[in-house]
């Protein structure tokens, strides 16, 4: 179907790809993996016409094709969903799935709107999305949005899609749905390219997959023919060992307790605790309440009732100025409307929520914000080009880990991660769970949003499991399991006893 | 590898210079008496009263804002000051409550966007116009003169300082100060924090709020420092002074290459841009260039300086 053959790439004198080769065949689902900045999005950016290569081929269907605009691919059949969502959130959901394709009368500008809608409401039953066409996309959630871009290519009759991290923002259900229509898909013929740091995925879709390192390609398996090991060791040049490491922190006091914290329609009554050393990791669907709860407790929105605690202190976090005062960390999910400035370089981006530390008197003091961007790069392996590399030229997994970053550099006592490893790669991710378990062993008190089970039950002390704005239970250590977290996620025996 | 990035930033940031140099030698050439100190030093005059409000006005916009207001908050700030002297308060106390009240002027701009989550050009289009119908009920509709003798107010407006007009140095000492504070600062980066992308601002531990207040605060207190300054030189305050100001300074900013969507720009380029408007309008007056046509030359070029950066992005 596509041959991409010595793939050349550079971006302002950075070499991001040299002499990527990369094949698909007709109706087969082709993993594409490898560490944050290797270059997988770029090397589909290419394919779709959105950069140029400076160097290679790439035929598609026998053809030599220079795409110099993403529209030219589309014609040939290849649809991309990007890593970064393409969703205009005062469009209606159909208006989104039609655009630049919208329906007209004989073409002439006038929209057939209710054929739109129709057609919309097909496509999002047979995706298994329970929602109106005529909704404001605004009003879905990142996961729903997600859906809504997957329905977008498909609308278009590709024969070639390319998913960039499709379930990074997915819940298991609808990554389930996902995995259902791919399947569909490859039946029919289509061919799909499937970007993801989720080895899980890799494993139950693909059925090749090509491994890049530092923008070369290292090669090509056929997934049955291969493990999660040797995959790894493609991706990181190195043996990783655990997964998840081992923590032997020493769980002290109650740092933060919730007590019966209610936000109107977003989550009831909720009670729970953290102690210093110990990680607390709340598990839920999309849409139980999760984040909405831990905004609360950092103060960015405000409950309705129920208390916040700190070291058994009742406190009133008006907002997160205040919580941060007290010493609490927040990594918010969706880096790039929540976590950072992406037209702010690496270096401000870090210093943002250290700035009257990292002050004198209020004057900036450049040699602290370069210590800190220098501790943190080391910290946490943050690949760039420099202090002053802007956010947004930043891979997506470098981005989270720079709004983690943000965080460290302030010390502190109670630190609440929403989806901290969504879309980083496998080493990162093991970075990550590294850097957490020091936290936990210098007595801070973690808090660990995740949609993840294998990262919930890997790295948590005990499991908070929501469900619709309520708290369902909390579960220990010796009473995890995937389907025990699940049960309880879905309602629980609620439903069990109707 | 980085040095090419930099080049590129660097001219960027060179863009609004470049045109400053060619319009001045383009106008010299074709009336050498544009060169002389004389009219430099009027054209340092002239531009002052402009770059000040466009000072502010570069805060706010990197703030994501807009403050439609200055010319009503100049006009009653002016208005204020004029009307106490003229009733024989101390000169000083004079300026200082025109200062203030300019202050708290855009004080409540502030507070209506950050609190009440007024869109900012609504909110300061209904207080441009509040802020006039005050300074001509407080005038009742007349100029106040006969502001009596007073050193330092006249120099404010008229004086020179080692042969330098008082108003380009108050200009230019103001924009050092305002320079460091948007460089230099926590609060300067608050700013910029603030307009890059005010939802992870909050979330990063900065009062979004604290700062829109701060800025059009201080858009204010340059607004009415430029009223003062202008009262001075007419020796009397106008009611309707300052009409169209906000236009010529949001206009300053964007040819300083400054973004109106909030997060990105400089100081620099703000003054550079007065410069720019500046030698443009005595430019074509010297050289006897009808009003009327004037004003299409003046906005062609801010069309020609903004398609320019839209190219380089
Ligand atoms: N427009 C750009 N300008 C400069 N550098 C860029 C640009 N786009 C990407 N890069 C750099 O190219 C490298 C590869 O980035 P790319 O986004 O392709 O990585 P990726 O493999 O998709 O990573 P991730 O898994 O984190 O999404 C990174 O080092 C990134 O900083
Ligand atoms: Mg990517």
């Amino acid at each position: 179907m596509i041959e991409m053959r010595g793939i050349d790439k550079s971006f302002s004198g950075v070499h991001v790809l040299k002499k990527v080769d990369f094949t698909l065949k007709k109706g087969e689902v082709h993993a594409l993996m490898g560490e944050n900045g290797a270059g997988k999005s770029t090397l589909m950016k290419i394919l779709s016409g959105i950069h140029m290569r400076d160097e290679g081929t790439i035929t598609v269907a026998g053809r030599e094709v220079v795409y110099k605009h993403p529209k030219q691919a589309e014609k040939d059949g290849i649809a991309v969903i990007h890593q970064e969502l393409n969703i205009l959130p005062e469009l209606t959901i159909a208006e989104n799935l039609f655009l630049g394709n919208e329906k007209t009368v004989k073409n002439l500008g006038w929209m057939k709107t209710k054929e739109m809608n129709r057609m919309a409401a097909e496509q999002l039953e047979q995706l298994g999305l329970n929602v109106k066409p005529t909704t404001l996309a605004k009003h879905l959630s990142v996961g729903k949005q997600q859906i809504i871009e997957i329905a977008k290519s498909l609308m278009t009759n590709a024969k070639v899609i390319v998913m960039d991290e499709p379930t990074a923002a997915l819940t298991d259900r609808e990554i389930d749905t996902l995995f259902t229509t791919i399947r569909k898909l490859k039946e029919q013929g289509v061919s799909l390219i499937y970007i993801s740091h989720r080895m899980e995925e890799i494993f139950s879709i693909c059925d090749r997959i090509t491994v890049l390192r530092d923008g070369e390609s290292i090669g090509t398996k056929v997934i049955k023919e291969t493990d999660f090991d040797e995959i790894v060791s493609m991706m990181v040049g190195r043996q990783l060992g655990e997964r998840f490491p081992i923590r032997k922190s020493k769980i002290g006091n109650v740092k933060l307790a919730v007590e019966g914290l209610t936000r109107k329609d977003e989550f009831k009554d909720v009670s729970l605790e953290v102690k210093a050393g110990e990680i607390l990791g709340i598990s839920g669907l999309m849409g139980a309440g999760r984040s909405e709860l831990v905004e609360t407790i950092f103060g960015y929105r405000n409950e309705d009732q129920g208390k916040i605690l700190i070291d058994g202190k009742p406190l009133k976090l008006k907002n997160p100025q205040d919580a941060i005062e007290q010493g609490i960390a927040f990594v918010s999910e969706d880096r790039k409307s929540k976590g950072l400035v992406i037209d702010f370089s690496i270096r401000d981006n870090l210093n943002m929520s250290n700035l009257t530390t990292l002050s004198n008197k209020g004057w900036m003091v450049h040699g602290n914000e370069l210590s800190l961007y220098k501790e943190m790069v080391s910290r946490l392996s943050i690949r760039s080009s420099g202090s002053e590399q802007k956010a947004k030229s930043l891979s997506g997994g470098n981005q989270q880990k720079v709004v983690i970053g943000k965080w460290l550099g302030m010390r502190p006592k109670v630190l609440i991660l929403d989806e901290p490893t969504r879309g980083v790669d496998v080493g990162a991710k093991k970075e990550i769970y590294s850097i957490m378990n020091d936290l936990a062993d210098q007595g801070v008190a973690i808090i660990m949003v995740s949609s993840e089970l294998p990262e919930i039950i890997g790295m948590s002390t005990r499991v908070a499991v929501m469900c619709e704005g309520k708290l369902m239970t909390t579960l220990d250590k010796h009473e995890f399991s995937e389907e025990r977290i699940m049960h309880f996620a879905t309602g629980g025996d609620k439903h069990v006893r109707k | 590898m980085f040095g090419n990035k930099r080049l590129t930033s660097l001219l960027g940031m060179l863009g609004p210079f470049i045109g400053l140099l060619l319009i001045v030698t383009i106008i010299t050439i074709l009336n050498p008496s544009f060169l002389t100190i004389d009219n430099l030093l009027n054209v340092l005059r002239q531009v002052s009263i402009n770059a000040l409000i466009a000072f502010g006005m570069t805060f706010v916009i990197l703030t994501g804002g807009i403050d439609l207001s200055v010319g009503s908050t100049l006009a009653f700030s002016g208005a204020v000051t004029a009307t106490m002297m003229a009733s024989g308060i101390d000169p000083l106390i004079a300026i200082l409550s025109g200062l203030i009240i300019g202050t708290l002027l855009g004080a409540f701009n502030g507070f209506i966007i950050a609190k009440g989550k007024v869109a900012p050009f609504i909110a300061t289009l209904a207080t441009m116009t509040i802020y006039r119908g005050l300074t001509l009920m407080f005038t009742d509709g007349r100029p106040v003169s006969g502001l009596g003798e007073s050193t330092l107010f006249e120099m404010m407006g008229k004086g020179y300082f080692f042969g330098i007009p008082v108003p380009a140095m108050t200009t230019m000492v103001t924009f050092l100060i305002l320079y460091l504070l948007l460089k230099k600062t926590t609060f300067g980066r608050r700013v910029y924090a603030v307009g890059g992308n005010e939802e992870a601002a909050i979330l990063s531990g900065i009062s979004a709020t604290r700062i829109k207040i701060y800025v059009y605060s201080l858009t204010g207190f340059l607004a009415a420092l430029a009223g003062i300054i202008l009262t001075s030189r007419l020796n009397s305050a106008q009611p309707t002074a300052g009409q169209m100001y906000e236009l010529d300074a949001i206009a300053a900013v964007v040819l300083g290459g400054t973004s109106l969507t909030g997060g990105k720009g400089w100081i620099v380029g703000t003054i550079i841009g007065a410069l720019i408007i500046g030698v443009l309008n005595n430019g074509l007056n010297l050289l006897g260039v009808s009003s009327f046509f004037q004003q299409v030359v003046k906005g062609s070029v801010i069309l020609l300086a903004v398609l320019l950066d839209r190219k380089k992005a």
